[in-house]
C-alpha cells in the first residue's frame, strides 16, 4: 500500500479498522509521511537523510476505561489484531476520570496545505537547490553550513461516532549561516513555505551573507535598556512563549501568567498595547494550517489577543465541561496583526537603538511573568540618528514578551518566519519596543 | 508530557520483557547490508539494528495519567560511497530484501550528494572486535517491576507531597532499554543492552491570596542504571540543608521535602542583586558542566558542523595548541569517561564500533583535548577516535555527541559544611533551573532549584529570584575550590539536543560540591 493515501483511500481503510470494535467507543488515527533532508558545513554536504514513516492509532474504550494500541502495517489481520489489543489494553486500563468521550461528526473549514512541488522533491533536487546556496558563499570566501528539509503526508481520522477528518500537507524549512573566514561576522536566514517554488536558496543565502559582511568588526556597547527593532526572526522566540502558555487550565489552577489572584484568570484583561492583535485561522493562505485538532475538534478563525484584550484561552475537553466553559482547541498556527511601518521607517525614526536580527536559545526564567532570557545572534546593529552606524556585539537580555509588547512603538507587515527554537511556522510583523532590557555582553560571535 | 516517541508503536508491559531477534538473525541481516553497500561501490558501511524499549508511567496529585509502554525497532545504514556520506533507514523489517534495499538507498545518497564534496571523508582507522557483547550492570530490571508497584509508589509520592503543602504535583517514571547489535565493514560485530532510569516530580505552591506560585522538582538525577536506583541505602544519602542523594534515590522522603520546600520558597527572601560566592551542589553543577564545558569541547563545534543551530565554540584550535590557555583555575579538572559505571553514556562501544575510554579535557585548568568521532580526529592529528559517537534511533544518522564530562573532585580533604564555614556572603545553590548560553559557549545563565543565603559561615534562611550571570573562562577560573571524592555525585540528561533533525543524546556529569568566588547574581522578580 502507497504511504500516502488519498482522502478515499484513507476513508476506506479506516471504516474496515472501525468494522472490527467492540468497544463502547473507537477512535482511529492515521498517518503517513515521507521526509528528506540535506545537512552542509564548512562549505560541503555532511549528512542526508531520508525518512518513511506510516502509523495507524487506535483508542478503544469502555465506559472511562481507554486502551491506544499503534501499528503500520495495514493488512486486514494487522488491524484486526490492533482493534483487539487496544481493546484489551482498555479493559486493563485504570478508570481516567478525565475522559469525557470521544466527539460526533463535525463541520471543517478548507484549508489547502499540499503542494505537488513540494511532495515531488528528490535527493537531486535538494542538491541543486544547496547547490545555489554555495555557489554565493564559496564566491565571497565565506563558511556556510545549512539544513534544508521537506516533507509531505496526511493526517486522518475516524471515530464510531461518526466523525471523519483528512487533511494532506506539505512543509519545507531550508536555514543558512554564513560566517566570516576570520570568525568574526555571521549571518542567517531561514525560511519556511508549504510550497517548494516559493523557496529561492540563492536570494535566502544573499541575505545571509549581507547579515555575515555587516556584522564583523562589531564593538561594544554598554548593557542597559534600548529601543530595540526586532526583526521577526527575533521577534517570534518571544511570542510563541506566550502562545504556549495560554491554557485556561493552568491559570484557572493560578500556576501561570495568565492566571489572577483569587483563582481567576486573565481573560478579558487588558495585557498588552491596543494595537497587538493575535489569532489563529487554519485557512490563511500565507500559513496553510490543518482545520482539526488532533482530537477532532474544528480549528476555527479564534481571537486570542483582541486590540491587546485577552480573548481567549485553549481548554482540554474535561476542563471546559467542568468550567462549563467553550472547549476551544490549541490551534494549529499563529498570527499577528502588523502595521503599517516599514523597517526602514522603524529604523528612520529611532533617535539610538539596536535592531536585532536573530535571538537564541531562549528560556523561561519565570513562569509567571514569562521572564524570558537568551541572547542576540548573527547580527546585531547600533543605529543612532536614523541610521545603521555599526555592527555591536551580542548581549544577553533579560525581558518578559508581555512587558515588551506593551513597550510598543510601531508594527510593520507580518511575514512567515521559521521559529529557531521549535521549527514552527508562524506570520509575526517587525516591531519596534522601547526599554528592552539586555543585562550583559557576550563575546559570541 | 512525553508523547510516544515517532516511529515507535505501543506495547504491554509484558511485551517489553519478551526478548528481541535473535542474535544469529541480525548478524546475517547485517552482514546483508554491508554486503549490499559494498557491491554498490561503499568503500565503509556500518549497520545498527536496534530496538528502543520505553516505559513512561506519568501521574497527577491522586490520579494515573497515563501508562505508555512503546517499542521502536529498525534498521540504519551507513555508508561512505564517491568519498561522501550516505545514510538511509527502515523500520519494523527483518526481510533480507528490505534490508538490501536500504543500503543500496544509502549509497545512491551519498553518490548523489558527493557532488557538493570538497574533500573525500577521512576516516581513522578502527580494527574490527569480532563478535562482542556488553550489557549495563542491573540488579532490578525496571520493566520487571510490576505496573502496579510503579503507580502505587508515584500515588504514595504524591500523597507525601500533598500532604506536607504541596497544591499540585506532577510524578513520572521513565525507563529505557536499548538493544543495539552494531556491524562494520571493518569486521565488528557487537551487540550491546543498556539499560537508564529517570525518577522526577515537580510540586507547585499557590498562595491563592497573592496569586504568587513556587516549585520545586526532584533532586533525583537520570542514571545509566535500573530500578535499583530507587533503592536506598543510608550511606547514598547525605544530609545537611536539605537531603541530596548519590547512588540510591529516595523519591518519597525528597517529595516530603520538596512539599515543605516550596512552601517556603513563597515566603523566601527575594535576593539582593551583586557579586556573590556560590557554593555549587553536583545536582546543580552538572547542567553549567554540561553547556559551558560539555558542549565547548566537542570538535565538530569547534570545526562548525554545528554552526546553523547549535553554534561554533570558543575553545578554538589556537587555544588548545598553545597549551597554556586557562580555561579555568588550578583546582579546575575536567575528564570526559565512556566507563563510569550507572552514567548516562556507560557503553562498551560507541555507535562507529569503537571501544570506549576516559581521558582529559581540561587539566590544572589547561585546555588539553576535545572530544572527537572517527572522521574528526584526523584534524587532531590522532590517528584514534575518542568513541564518542551515537545516534538516538536506527532511524537517525549517528554524530559527534556529548560523552560524560565531568569535574574530578578536590585532591584535599574537604567536606561540604567545612567549605560553607569559610564563606563570608554566599549562595548555597541546589538543584538545576532555567538555563541560557550563546552559540560559543561565553556567557551563560543558571538558576536553580533552592537557594539559601551563607552569612559569616552560616546558612541564613532561603532566597528567592536568584540566577547567575557568567563568562565560562571567568567562571572556571573563580573556581577556588572543590570538595573530595566522599561528595562526588552524578547528575544528567536525557534530554542533550543536538544536530539538525535534532537528537538527543543522554549524558552525565559528576563533580563535588565546588566554590566560586564574586559570581554576578541577577534578581529575577519582576512586576507587571
Amino acid at each position: 500500500m502507497a504511504i500516502i493515501l488519498t482522502e478515499a483511500e484513507a476513508k476506506a481503510l479506516l471504516t474496515k479498522v472501525l468494522s472490527y470494535s467492540k468497544a463502547d467507543e473507537c477512535e482511529v488515527n492515521l498517518l503517513g509521511e515521507e521526509r528528506g533532508n540535506l545537512r552542509y558545513a564548512r562549505n560541503e554536504v555532511s549528512t542526508s537523510g531520508s525518512l518513511i514513516n506510516k502509523n495507524l492509532a487506535v483508542q478503544s474504550a469502555f465506559g472511562k476505561r481507554v486502551g491506544t494500541a499503534t501499528i503500520d502495517e495495514f493488512d486486514d489481520a494487522s488491524l484486526e489484531k490492533v482493534v483487539r489489543r487496544s481493546e484489551e489494553l482498555a479493559k486493563l486500563a485504570p478508570e481516567n476520570p478525565e475522559y469525557v468521550g470521544i466527539l460526533g461528526p463535525q463541520q471543517y473549514v478548507k484549508s489547502s496545505g499540499f503542494f505537488d512541488s513540494t511532495a515531488k522533491i528528490t535527493p537531486d533536487t535538494r542538491a541543486t537547490a544547496v547547490d545555489k546556496s554555495l555557489q554565493l558563499s564559496r564566491e565571497k570566501n565565506l563558511t556556510a553550513a545549512g539544513f534544508l528539509q521537506d516533507n509531505y503526508g496526511y493526517t486522518a481520522m475516524m471515530n464510531s461516532k461518526g466523525l471523519f477528518a483528512y487533511y494532506p500537507s506539505t512543509s519545507v524549512n531550508f536555514s543558512l549561516t554564513v560566517r566570516t573566514p576570520d570568525g568574526k561576522g555571521s549571518g542567517y536566514v531561514a525560511r519556511g513555505y508549504s510550497d517548494f517554488t516559493k523557496l529561492d536558496t540563492a536570494a535566502a543565502t544573499r541575505i545571509a551573507i549581507q547579515k555575515a559582511q555587516g556584522s564583523a568588526e562589531a564593538r561594544a556597547i554598554e548593557p542597559g535598556k534600548y529601543t530595540v527593532i526586532l526583526e521577526p526572526t527575533a521577534a517570534v522566540v518571544l511570542l510563541e512563549n506566550i502562545y504556549f502558555n495560554m491554557d485556561a487550565r493552568s491559570a484557572d489552577e493560578g500556576r501561570s501568567y495568565f492566571s489572577k489572584s483569587g483563582g481567576k484568570s486573565r481573560i478579558g484583561d487588558k495585557i498588552v498595547d491596543e494595537r497587538i492583535t493575535i489569532y489563529s485561522d487554519p485557512t490563511n493562505a500565507e500559513l496553510p494550517a490543518s482545520p482539526w485538532s488532533g482530537d477532532g475538534r474544528p480549528q476555527e478563525k479564534m481571537m486570542w489577543i483582541e486590540k491587546g484584550v485577552v480573548k481567549n484561552l485553549s481548554y482540554e475537553r474535561f476542563w471546559a465541561q467542568k468550567q462549563g466553559k467553550k472547549a476551544i482547541p490549541f490551534p494549529n498556527n499563529m498570527i499577528m496583526m502588523g502595521g503599517n511601518s516599514s523597517l526602514e521607517d522603524m529604523i528612520k525614526s529611532t533617535q539610538r537603538g539596536i535592531l536585532v536580527t536573530k535571538l537564541w536559545y531562549i528560556r523561561e526564567v519565570d513562569p509567571q511573568t514569562i521572564l524570558l532570557t537568551g541572547l542576540t545572534r548573527d547580527g546585531t546593529f547600533y543605529i543612532e540618528n536614523g541610521k545603521i552606524k555599526h555592527p555591536i556585539k551580542n548581549f544577553r537580555f533579560n525581558e518578559s514578551p508581555i512587558i515588551m509588547l506593551n513597550n510598543l512603538e510601531s508594527l510593520g507587515k507580518p511575514e512567515r518566519v521559521v521559529s529557531t527554537e521549535t521549527d514552527r511556522n508562524y506570520l509575526v510583523p517587525p516591531m519596534k519596543i522601547r526599554e528592552f532590557t539586555f543585562t550583559s555582553l557576550s563575546d559570541a560571535v | 508530557m512525553p508523547k510516544i516517541p515517532a516511529l515507535a508503536r505501543t506495547v504491554t508491559a509484558e511485551e517489553l520483557l519478551e526478548p528481541g531477534l535473535d542474535i544469529a538473525i541480525k548478524k546475517r541481516l547485517a552482514d546483508v547490508a554491508l554486503n549490499a553497500a559494498t557491491a554498490k561501490g561503499a568503500t565503509y558501511a556500518d549497520v545498527r539494528i536496534a530496538r528502543y524499549l520505553n516505559q513512561y508511567v506519568m501521574t497527577r496529585e491522586d490520579k494515573v495519567q497515563n501508562i505508555i509502554n512503546t517499542e521502536s525497532f529498525g534498521v540504519g545504514v551507513r555508508v561512505i560511497a564517491n568519498g561522501c556520506w550516505g545514510f538511509a533507514a527502515m523500520g519494523e523489517t527483518q526481510s533480507e530484501d528490505d534490508v538490501a534495499r536500504t543500503a543500496e538507498k544509502a549509497v545512491a545518497f551519498a553518490k548523489a550528494h558527493s557532488r557538493l564534496m570538497k574533500k573525500p571523508v577521512q576516516l581513522a582507522p578502527q580494527k574490527g572486535f569480532g563478535e562482542v557483547s556488553w550489557k549495563t550492570k542491573v540488579e532490578k530490571h525496571s520493566f520487571e517491576i510490576p505496573v502496579k508497584e510503579k503507580t502505587d509508589l508515584l500515588l504514595a509520592v504524591n500523597g507525601a507531597a500533598m500532604s506536607n503543602g504541596a497544591d499540585f504535583v506532577n510524578s513520572t517514571l521513565f525507563m529505557i532499554n536499548e538493544q543495539k547489535y552494531f556491524a562494520s565493514t571493518d569486521g565488528s560485530y557487537i551487540d550491546q543492552d543498556v539499560h537508564r532510569i529517570w525518577p522526577n516530580f515537580t510540586v507547585t505552591a499557590v498562595d491563592k491570596s497573592s496569586g504568587l506560585m513556587a516549585t520545586r522538582e526532584s533532586l533525583s538525577a537520570p542514571m545509566g542504571r535500573s530500578y535499583d536506583y530507587l533503592q536506598t541505602n543510608p550511606t547514598d544519602k547525605l544530609t545537611g540543608v536539605t537531603t541530596r542523594y548519590n547512588q540510591g534515590y529516595d523519591m518519597l522522603e525528597d517529595a516530603t521535602a520538596a512539599a515543605k520546600q516550596a512552601r517556603l520558597k513563597l515566603k523566601a527572601k527575594s535576593v539582593e542583586p551583586g557579586k556573590w560566592d556560590l557554593i555549587l551542589d553536583p545536582s546543580h553543577t552538572y547542567l553549567t558542566i554540561h553547556e559551558s564545558v560539555g558542549h565547548a569541547t566537542e570538535l565538530d563545534r569547534v570545526l562548525g558542523y554545528e554552526a546553523n543551530l547549535a553554534g561554533t565554540s570558543f575553545a578554538t584550535f589556537d587555544k588548545w595548541k598553545s597549551k597554556n590557555f586557562n580555561y579555568g583555575s588550578k583546582e579546575v579538572n575536567f575528564f570526559a569517561d565512556k566507563t563510569q559505571p550507572g552514567s548516562l553514556g556507560d557503553v562498551g562501544w560507541d555507535d562507529e564500533g569503537v571501544k570506549t575510554k576516559k581521558w582529559d579535557i581540561i587539566k590544572d585548568g589547561i585546555l588539553v583535548n576535545y572530544q572527537a568521532i572517527r572522521d574528526q580526529v584526523h584534524m587532531l592529528g590522532e590517528t584514534e577516535s575518542q568513541g564518542c559517537c551515537y545516534a538516538d534511533s536506527w532511524s537517525t544518522v549517528q554524530f559527534q555527541r556529548m560523552a560524560n564530562i565531568s569535574l574530578a573532585p578536590g585532591k584535599e580533604r574537604l567536606t561540604v559544611d567545612e567549605m560553607i564555614k569559610d564563606v563570608k556572603k554566599g549562595i548555597y545553590i541546589i538543584g538545576d533551573g532555567s538555563y541560557s548560553i550563546d552559540q560559543q559557549r561565553y556567557n551563560f545563565q543558571f538558576g536553580g532549584q533552592l537557594f539559601y543565603e551563607i552569612k559569616d559561615g552560616q546558612i541564613a534562611g532561603m532566597l528567592r529570584d536568584v540566577a547567575y550571570q557568567s563568562n565560562t573562562q571567568e567562571f572556571w577560573n573563580s573556581c577556588v575550590k572543590v570538595c573530595d571524592e566522599r561528595d562526588y555525585r552524578m547528575g544528567g540528561t536525557f534530554f542533550d539536543g543536538k544536530g539538525q533533525p535534532a537528537q538527543i543524546n543522554s549524558v552525565s556529569h559528576g563533580s563535588s560540591t565546588a566554590r566560586f568566588n564574586g559570581v554576578n547574581v541577577l534578581n529575577t522578580g519582576r512586576k507587571i
